[in-house]
């Protein structure tokens, strides 16, 4: 590949520190996201998805820690940064969406003031200025009417609307990179085709990088160029969307597609993969997955197995190549 | 599934159902400023049958009043207005203790992690039902009627020892469904009992849910949004808006062939696997507030075949092509 990646992640590793000792919660997570990119990361809760964005945008806190690796940003090295520098990237270069419109708005201020607010802490525009950028950033995200509505209240807009004055308010400081985390999971099914489309579009418009975490993997099929799939705390598949979903390599990914009902395919039972993601304290040494794999090997057990060092598909498994066809 | 030869009784009749909320504002308000009452029509006339063993599913959007219509059917809420009736008997009778049907009625929540007491053991959580109704003789009795439940929902009987705390999500909502099996129930009311889960830990109780239904003879009433979910898990659908059922159909024949523009809109809108990275037109609009609805049909303000007479007139749920549709255009649009 040509083109410099926007976002370089390399062996990152987060520890916690409880009570009962040292827990790793992300171990060697390595990948890298291209400028205008969606990359999805889809996962089961606790697989460490989450805790990837967390790290990215530098708001991993103790008993968390950055214990090893690297994280890059446009080139430069992030994760390492001093508390002031890091509120420079945060925002401006790195922005975020969580889940829930509600908590991520104050209950207290208008729309308006909270865009002007945001959009002063980034660009430095203030008064009328900032006020006609709140309006052209709320027409992008497909709010009718924005000019009224700066005066509006969270609570009076429903929760697409609300979701879609989050996507704005990340957008305030023309940031490099969007953590979306689960940004649709609160919506409706004809909202979040409505919430998807414009973040496929910004990407396309803006040339904004995003990572797209959620644990719904026909939103990943609908929005994601790439996708890498987590399990205990590693990436064990990554690749075009199209082929991690069509031609899984990974006993684990093929195990999550088969076990999501489709429409029309009316199976007396849906396959399941037995048993449940060990927790950080549980996990075994050699591939995690192997307790529940259905073509574990002995050897499996022993040691672990790293992602394939190159291509663009890559799965973290020995038996990768019989994935296909088992 | 097939559809028995000669159709055995309904377990349930909903009637007309009715369910209002009062959001008026406080009283002081109303006097200070003149604001009027205000009411909330949560469900509006919605009537439905479930036959014994059958699954019957509502879905919707937020909002839609499906689990209102839950909550009124396993007797958690009075409806407003309408009938309910189990086994021809009104539920308000069963709630009320006058019948000997109550144990046959039980819901599994959507949260497992809001829906078991934290501070009992699993095993006395699943006995609480066998203890509240006098299922078993004795103490022994019970004991061993929880270890066979644990078992039934694939925990072991050690595990009737534990705290919820020390389960996953998946394994709480085992429990749940342990719970509600404590009582030989013979009507299941699940409201969204897996979207709080992972798709892998969905699927296991999905399967699980089918092979008791199997075993045990139950008919469910299953809410959810997740219109594959839907699919795989009912015999009958009925689709719901704002307040009212749109559309009712054999599950089969609702997902290959929609009759109201919601339900083929809420179709397309379903991202899908098979579509990767297809760039699909999203349903335009929101649905709107349920305490003032749009006059005439409540969906003509994001309905692509929206006439004049849909914007004057409601239109009734009607049959059709061996379901029913509540849509003026039907006929056309198909």
């Amino acid at each position: 590949m040509t083109r410099t990646p926007l976002v370089d992640v390399r062996d990152l590793r987060v520890c916690a520190r409880t009570d009962r000792g040292h827990l790793t919660v992300l171990d060697g997570v390595s990948f890298d996201i291209m400028p205008g990119e969606i990359l999805g990361v889809v996962g089961e809760s606790g697989a460490g998805k989450s805790m990837t964005g967390t790290a990215l945008t530098g708001l991993i806190e103790p008993p968390m820690s950055i214990d090893g690796g690297e994280i890059r940003c446009a080139g430069r090295r992030i994760d390492n940064l001093p508390p002031d520098q890091l509120r420079l990237v945060r925002g401006k270069e790195i922005a975020t969406i969580f889940q829930d419109p509600l908590t991520a708005l104050n209950p207290v201020f208008t729309i308006g003031r909270q865009l002007v607010e945001t959009i002063g802490e980034h660009t430095g525009l203030a008064g009328a200025e900032a006020q006609r950028e709140a309006v052209t950033l709320l027409a992008q995200v497909g709010i009718p009417a924005p000019e009224s509505r700066l005066a509006s209240y969270p609570h009076e807009f429903s929760g697409g609307m609300r979701q879609r004055v989050v996507i704005a308010l990340a957008l305030a400081g023309r940031p490099k990179l969007i953590v979306a985390d689960e940004p649709t999971t609160a919506l409706d099914v004809s909202i979040q085709g409505q919430i998807i489309a414009l973040l496929r579009d910004l990407c396309a418009r803006r040339g904004t990088a995003v990572m797209l975490i959620t644990h719904d993997m026909g939103v990943i099929a609908e929005a994601a160029h790439r996708v890498a799939v987590m399990y205990a705390g590693r990436i064990v598949e990554i690749g075009p969307v199209a082929d991690v979903v069509h031609r899984p390599r990974h006993p684990y990914t093929r195990g999550l597609m088969g076990s999501i009902p489709a429409i029309g395919r009316r199976l007396k039972r849906l396959p399941q993969i037995d048993g449940a993601m060990p927790r950080p304290s549980e996990i075994p040494p050699g591939c995690a997955f192997a307790p529940r794999c259905p073509i574990v090997v002995p050897e499996c057990r022993e040691q672990r197995p790293a992602l394939d060092p190159d291509g663009i598909h890559r799965a973290a498994c020995r038996r990768s190549a019989e994935v296909g066809s088992a | 599934m097939t559809t028995p030869a000669i159709p055995a009784p309904d377990l349930v009749v909903v009637d007309r159902l009715m369910k209002t909320f009062d959001v008026s504002p406080p009283l002081i308000t109303r006097l200070a400023t003149g604001a009027k009452p205000r009411m909330l029509k949560a469900v509006d006339g919605v009537s439905f049958r479930i036959a014994p063993g059958r699954t019957l599913s509502l879905v919707g959007e937020s909002g839609c009043g499906k689990t209102t219509v839950a909550r009124c059917v396993a007797g958690l809420q009075a409806p407003s207005g309408g009938t309910i009736a189990y086994r021809g008997v009104p539920i308000a009778d069963i709630v009320a203790g006058k019948s000997p049907y109550r144990r046959e009625i039980q819901m599994i929540f959507q949260d497992p992690y809001g829906s078991l007491n934290p501070r009992w053991r699993v095993g006395r959580i699943i006995a609480d039902p066998i203890r509240a109704l006098k299922l078993a003789a004795s103490g022994a009795e019970t004991d061993a009627a929880v270890a066979r439940l644990l078992v039934a929902v694939g925990l072991s009987p050690a595990d009737a020892r534990k705290y919820p705390h020390e389960f996953s999500g998946g394994q709480r909502q085992r429990i749940a469904v342990a719970r509600a099996l404590a009582s030989r129930p013979a009507l299941i009311v699940c409201d969204e009992p897996t979207s709080a889960l992972d798709v892998s830990v969905q699927a296991q109780i999905l399967n699980l849910m089918r092979d008791l239904q199997d075993e045990f003879g139950l008919t469910y009433l299953f809410i959810s949004h997740n219109l594959s979910v839907v699919d795989h898990m009912s015999s009958e659908v009925a689709v719901m808006y704002l307040g009212r059922i749109v559309e009712t159909a054999h599950t089969a024949d609702l997902f290959s062939a929609p009759k109201h523009p919601y339900t083929r809109l809420l179709l397309k809108a379903m991202p899908s696997l098979d579509q990767v990275g297809a760039v699909r037109e999203p349903m335009q609009g929101e649905v709107p507030n349920p305490i003032d609805p749009p006059t005439g049909c409540a969906f003509h303000p994001r309905c692509p075949f929206a006439a004049d007479r849909c914007r004057q007139e409601r239109p009734d749920l009607r049959p059709l092509a061996g379901g029913t549709v509540a849509c003026h255009r039907a006929e056309e649009i198909g």
